[in-house]
């Protein structure tokens, strides 16, 4: 297990069947910086074969990827109210 | 006449919309408190501490039944260079001795202390005396759109329903979609919010007494500047709480952006520091976590009233981050909004004329008062932030090593090396306007 995947072991998910983070992928291809694949605290995103990953399942809900997105293409919505990040401790 | 009618919706059951629920509740209101987690404050992060008086303000008995952790007797303020540090610490705490001459109700009651609390059960708690109080909570749900009328917004939707109310209280944090959707803020920008990383380390409750040098309900809180993040605008943060220790970092958003950060690997190196990480030796994660800070100030608060409705804690950017105040500013705005609405269904109002009387009050509270003393803060520093928050920590550091440093030179030569170094390492224009900087800043925040 990678550092971060040790971290995100230690936190509470309900995952959802689909996700909550939608990036419209034409951008993501003209994006330079692919930020989000960087600064995500979770390490949500990543750029496979010419292709945004998302594993929105590891989402902590923050909102950083939507506000650093080069292309402001990010679609980011809350998940469902009875899915995604439970914080214990906060 | 609809079904699902309530007189106020309040979206987020956080601090800012606990506070104001219950405002609404104890004036014989009918309110509604809509949370998306499982439970209040299982989608919340902070430090970190809150502030006794103004929770007073809240829950005046707040000390006697709701689960706090450690009562904060030291703050200790870290520069730390890449391997080395200086320390600065203020520590309140008489001995055992002492405090039995101090009558236990009175002179604890007065105090205006703070407490590290855990938010998955502080907010829980929380949540339960607003119950009590007859507000009604509905948890996991979201609230996606507001649902508007004439210019009014008169209602919300979500997942599965609409409700509706004579005002919608918008208290659903830094993101606040919501804010967006009816225009009364634009999305965030990366230079006016924080992303600040956490972890929660379990440690025994004896060894964090021997540790930092407390009883057992007593606390430290440590303001880290510099280590991995010298020369950037970040800050660190640790936390006693009675068997664990929060330790994380937040930095500016356009910060990490610019330089290509994770995050967590500004943790990680934080926490490998020879002063941090004798602290956490032998600590368990328990919790990683991570969450936005509002750090615009005064000049990015948004809209906080319109037709029907009003936006309260982080949701309007409320937070002080100089004194790392943002729970108090929510839970003091969150009251704010719940008193305008009582008076505003006693006069049947709810225009934004009506309710303007929250912003006024908000003006006249030291939560504006503050944020404007802070108003140049960000633009201040951010154009010299290499230097405050890397060359001076550095120079302090090199300071008290070059005082401590026995070396058989002649101390008269190590202070004009010093005094030199200063000189030589930073250019004289440099140091003239970093200087000048420093003085406008003070001047804007002491006169204004």
């Amino acid at each position: 297990m990678s550092e971060l995947d040790e971290k995100l072991y230690t936190v509470k998910y309900t995952p959802d069947s689909e996700s909550h983070l939608l990036p419209v992928q034409e951008c993501c291809r003209i994006c330079k910086s692919k930020i989000c694949t960087i600064i995500c605290p979770a390490g949500v995103y990543n750029w496979e074969n010419n292709k945004l990953v998302v594993n929105y399942e590891n989402c902590l809900e923050c909102g950083a990827c939507r506000i650093a997105c080069e292309t402001s293409a990010l679609g980011w919505e809350y998940p469902k109210g009875n899915k995604g990040v439970t914080f214990k401790q906060g | 006449m609809k079904d699902n009618k309530t007189d106020v919706i309040v979206v987020g059951a956080g601090p800012a919309g606990i506070a104001c629920a219950i405002t609404i509740a104890k004036a014989g209101k009918q309110v509604v408190l809509i949370e998306r987690g499982k439970f209040a404050g299982s989608k919340n992060v902070f430090g970190g501490a809150i502030y006794a008086q103004p929770t007073r303000e809240i829950f005046p008995e707040f000390e006697q039944s709701a689960p706090i952790e450690r009562k904060t007797v030291e703050h200790k303020f870290a520069l730390l260079g890449e391997n080395d540090g200086t320390v600065i610490s203020y520590k309140n705490s008489p001995l055992p001795a002492l405090r039995a001459t101090f009558p236990e109700g009175e002179g604890r009651i007065a105090e205006n202390v703070s407490y590290s609390v855990i938010r998955g059960k502080f907010d829980r708690w929380m949540a339960e005396e607003a119950r009590k109080k007859g507000v009604i909570l509905v948890e996991e749900t979201v609230v996606r759109d507001l649902l508007l009328d004439k210019g009014y917004v008169v209602g919300v939707r979500t997942e599965l329903e609409e409700y509706y109310a004579d005002i919608v209280v918008l208290a659903d944090g830094v993101n606040s979609l919501l804010a967006k959707q009816i225009g009364l803020r634009n999305d965030i920008k990366p230079e006016d919010v924080a992303l600040s990383v956490k972890e929660v380390y379990k440690l025994p409750e004896n060894i964090i007494n021997e540790r930092f040098h407390v009883s057992s309900d007593e606390g430290c809180i440590y303001e880290i500047f510099g280590g991995p993040m010298l020369g950037m605008l970040g800050l660190g943060f640790l936390y006693t709480n009675k068997d664990s220790v929060s330790i994380g970092l937040g930095v500016t958003l356009s910060e990490l952006i610019k330089k290509g950060l994770r995050p967590y690997e500004l943790l990680d190196k934080l926490k490998a520091h020879p002063e941090i990480a004798p602290l956490l030796k032998d600590g368990e994660l328990l919790e990683y976590s991570a969450h936005l800070i509002p750090e615009g100030g005064y000049k990015k608060i948004p809209k906080v009233v319109g037709n029907g409705v009003m936006v309260c804690g982080d949701a309007a950017m409320l937070v002080n981050n100089m004194h790392w105040e943002g729970t108090n500013l929510a839970m003091i705005s969150g009251k704010l909004a719940g008193e305008t609405a009582v008076i505003a269904l006693g006069k049947n109002d709810f225009s934004e004329h009506s309710l303007s009387r929250y912003a006024d009050e908000l003006e006249e509270s030291f939560i504006i008062k503050d944020l404007r003393t802070y108003k140049d803060l960000m633009s201040g520093i951010e154009s010299r932030v290499n230097h405050f928050l890397g060359y001076y920590p550095e120079k302090i550091n090199s300071f008290f090593k070059m005082f401590t440093t026995t070396d058989s030179v002649p101390k008269r030569e190590s202070y004009r090396k010093f005094i030199k170094s200063i000189f030589t390492d930073r250019k004289f224009t440099d140091l003239f306007k970093d200087a000048w900087c420093a003085i406008k800043l003070l001047w804007s925040i002491l006169v204004k």
